[in-house]
């Protein structure tokens, strides 16, 4: 249904999930917002003024008050406790990472950091690219976000993904992308005069043309 | 203190001619000073308007010249084509001026101001002097925040929200005065706040007549006492920040800055503590008023009155434990995420209960559709998708997409215009007559609600489609991504929409005006209503009352009561066989 609603095309693992919580609490909040609206229709065409007609004097009813505060609040907390466990699956636990990245925002580029030929982050053979970030297909990508001057945002719509990247912080992130091609990765935080614009491409790949990419990327260094 | 001149049953006979400075322009006269507070958010909202149409404008057409727009030198517009630092400004002023030099001060300087005593049975304010203080305060406010339009480097353009280090180092925005006058500008208008926030609690807790207990107290007095208390407690927090804010940029300190071991976040919790009561204090008079104006329409008790008070109070507790979701993205503790999420769900409630008696309350009524009405009711159906939209955002996992895109804009709009305006334009309409005298023109009042109900819901639901389809808000020119170019039409539709609802408010204005110049004359009690303002003359003269103050026998909302032929029974109507003690 999402695809109709222009909702791009979604290549994580995670966004599925919250891609179904968006349905719920779609439909609940469809059919309260029609059956309200008809209501409200239904009682203003009844009960509009005519000529001798007088209004019934009705102060209220405590029975429907419980009613609808009850039913109000269980779809609320059900719908919260719906929520939590993908919330803690995308930001609290996660799988473990098959790849590592540092992602640092600088006014108004993404500075992606690859580990180098030792495969460690952090080291001097360390290659950092600006604005393109590539990352195998099926594989669980952590990076470790951070930011060198304001806020910035680490969006992703195709894979539902934001966080902020708030200078002073190291903030860990996770995704798995499910399909090869290039994705935009615009900054959502306002972070100044060229925070329109400011964007990244995630390139991701099969693990042949990663490898080759990142061989290149090292030698070029 | 005034007490004496205030309470004195006496004092309109008292009073003598003041000059024309103490009437117009240094009143104390709460009924004066509550004009002065709608003009000059009349005129602001005439200034805020005009950047919202700017930056429609770039949206729909970007970096294309803005028609009219020539004369406006550079560097802030190149031969009217608008860069982009010039549209942060715009955002930024746009939702700075909207926030609080229009809702606020029409909501509760206005209104509040014009309607306590009225509402109450008191002839003034508790503490008229300071009450024009108040005014004169926020009006130098205003005067700040208008000048940093012309300071080298424009005006602040951090956001409204100005997230520090953004807002807090000069060379991240290029905007140096500008954000340093917002930032005084904004405490500057937070002491007005304090001082007619005290004023309200203390008139509503100790000048109420004879028989006005707190539970016969209309609800636009209940939602002004309890957005005074919020005011109150959040605007200390906000000029906290504030000055914190101003010391980092001028005077080397490092709260929000990592450099020195200041915590950016900091900045977001102090704001968002703040800023939720904040929404609140924005949309609870206008629950009020809505309240009213529904009840006498369709002539009929309001439905379930004390859970419509109970749950403005639970609305008001539950701000204070919400502020965490604007912040599910930020990198604050996702635990902390889920607990702030449950909480936002629970706020739902309290506004559920709100609809439900507004629907219950047209149940079975005698339905008289004037402007004020339409107004009305025009708030309940936008208030109910505002707040269904706000179920989306409540909800962690689905926030994280739509953080801090056009939903967003689209909700807080669907609340704050959909809401809080339209429900201001039918408090207008209701209380012109009372306030200058005149009825205002019902043809012209119900074209510029029909335009403004079509255009608003034009401009602000695709916004809705918008934020799904990923686009972000604060961006300048939205064909720079890819992924939004399928949306872009919709934009250029938003665009247009948006320009008519603009001009559909020189409607408003065309009828204010004429309405002064020549509108009917009003009698005391036009919309046959119960509340006690009805009883004074329109407009009420100094003191409110030319003879005692009126008593009150019963709640405000008797209509249609069975113990009179009339359909209405006013609050101080004393029936024969009814032993007239007020308790």
């Amino acid at each position: 249904m999402l695809e109709y609603l222009y909702f791009p095309h979604d290549i994580s693992t995670f966004g599925p999930q919250i891609d179904l919580i968006f349905e719920v609490i779609f439909w609940v909040v469809m059919v309260t917002w029609i059956a309200v609206t008809i209501a409200m229709a239904v009682f203003l065409v009844r009960y509009r003024h005519r000529p001798g007609r007088k209004a019934t004097y009705i102060e209220g009813s405590t029975r429907l008050e419980i009613i609808w505060t009850t039913a109000t609040a269980v779809i609320m907390i059900v719908l919260a406790l719906a929520s939590r466990s993908t919330w803690a699956f995308i930001k609290e636990q996660g799988p473990a990472g098959d790849v590592f990245y540092k992602v640092a925002g600088k006014q108004f580029n993404w500075e992606i950091t690859y580990p180098g030929p030792d495969g460690q982050l952090g080291t001097a053979d360390d290659v950092t690219v600006e604005n393109d970030f590539h990352v195998p297909v099926n594989k669980v990508v952590r990076l470790e976000l951070s930011s060198k001057d304001v806020i910035h945002s680490f969006y992703v719509p195709n894979m539902r993904l934001r966080q902020d990247a708030v200078p002073g912080r190291v903030i860990h992130v996770w995704f798995e992308a499910t399909e090869i091609g290039q994705y935009e990765i615009p900054c959502s935080q306002l972070c100044g005069f060229g925070h329109s614009g400011m964007k990244g491409t995630l390139y991701v790949q099969s693990q042949e043309d990663y490898d080759k990419w990142l061989k290149d990327a090292y030698s070029n260094k | 203190m005034s007490t004496a001149a205030v309470a004195a049953p006496s004092a309109h006979a008292e009073h003598h001619e003041l000059g024309f400075l103490r009437t117009y322009i240094f009143s104390t006269d709460h009924k004066m000073i509550g004009r002065q507070f709608l003009f000059m958010a009349l005129f602001m909202m005439s200034i805020g308007g005009l950047m919202a149409m700017l930056m429609r404008w770039e949206l729909a057409f970007p970096e294309t010249a803005v028609p009219g727009f020539h004369w406006v030198p550079e560097p802030y517009m190149y031969d009217g084509a608008i860069p982009p630092n010039t549209y942060n400004s715009m955002f930024t002023m746009h939702a700075t001026i909207m926030i609080f030099f229009v809702v606020m001060p029409i909501l509760i300087g206005c209104f509040g101001n014009f309607l306590i005593p009225l509402m109450i049975g008191a002839r003034d304010m508790a503490f008229p002097v300071l009450n024009m203080l108040s005014f004169w305060v926020g009006a130098v406010a205003g005067v700040i925040i208008i000048s940093s339009f012309f300071v080298p480097g424009g005006p602040a353009a951090a956001g409204w929200t100005s997230y520090a280090p953004l807002s807090a180092v000069p060379v991240y925005t290029g905007v140096d005065w500008g954000q340093n006058l917002w930032c005084i500008s904004l405490i500057v208008l937070g002491v007005s706040s304090l001082m007619g926030s005290i004023n309200y609690i203390t008139t509503v807790i100790n000048m109420r007549t004879k028989g006005m207990t707190f539970f016969r107290m209309p609800l636009v007095i209940w939602s002004l006492f309890i957005t005074a208390i919020l005011l109150l407690l959040a605007l200390p927090v906000l000029t906290t920040a504030l000055a914190l804010l101003l010391f980092d940029r001028m005077g080397g300190t490092h709260f929000f800055l990592p450099a020195g071991g200041g915590e950016p976040l900091l900045w977001q919790h102090l704001f968002w503590f703040f800023g939720h009561p904040e929404v609140y204090i924005m949309i609870l008079p206008a629950m009020g008023m809505t309240s009213d104006i529904l009840s006498t329409f369709s002539r009929k008790p309001i439905f379930g009155y004390r859970s419509m008070a109970y749950a403005m109070a639970a609305i008001a507790f539950l701000s204070w434990i919400v502020w965490g979701h604007h912040m599910f993205q930020s990198g604050m503790n996702p635990g902390l995420g889920t607990s702030f999420m449950l909480t936002t769900m629970v706020i739902g409630v309290p506004s559920a209960i709100k609809t439900f008696n507004w629907l219950g309350t047209l149940y079975k009524g005698d339905i008289h559709f004037t402007t004020a009405m339409l107004n009305a009711l025009a708030f309940v159906a936008m208030f109910v998708i505002g707040g269904l939209s706000g179920i989306f955002m409540a909800s962690t996992p689905v926030d994280m997409y739509i953080h801090d895109s056009y939903f967003i804009v689209a909700h807080i709009h669907y609340v704050l215009f959909g809401g809080s305006l339209f429900g201001v334009f039918g408090a207008i309409t209701y209380w012109f007559p009372k306030m200058f005298g005149k009825m205002m023109n019902e043809t012209l009042g119900k074209i510029h609600f029909w335009i403004t109900f079509v255009a608003f819901n034009c401009t602000f639901f695709p916004m809705h489609i918008l934020g799904m389809a990923g686009h972000m808000r604060r961006i300048y020119n939205p064909t720079q991504y890819d992924f939004l170019k399928p949306v872009q039409s919709i934009n250029v539709f938003i665009s247009i929409s948006a320009f008519v609802l603009g001009a559909a408010q020189f409607i408003l204005l065309a009828n204010i005006i004429w309405s002064l110049a020549k509108g009917k004359k009003a009698s005391e009690n036009p919309w046959l209503a119960n509340t006690l303002e009805w009883t004074a003359p329109s407009p009420p003269g100094h003191g409110n009352w030319p003879g005692a103050l009126p008593q009150v026998y019963r709640g405000p909302y008797e209509y249609s009561s069975p113990e009179v032929a009339e359909d209405y029974l006013p609050q101080n109507r004393l029936l024969e066989g009814h032993i007239a003690v007020a308790d």
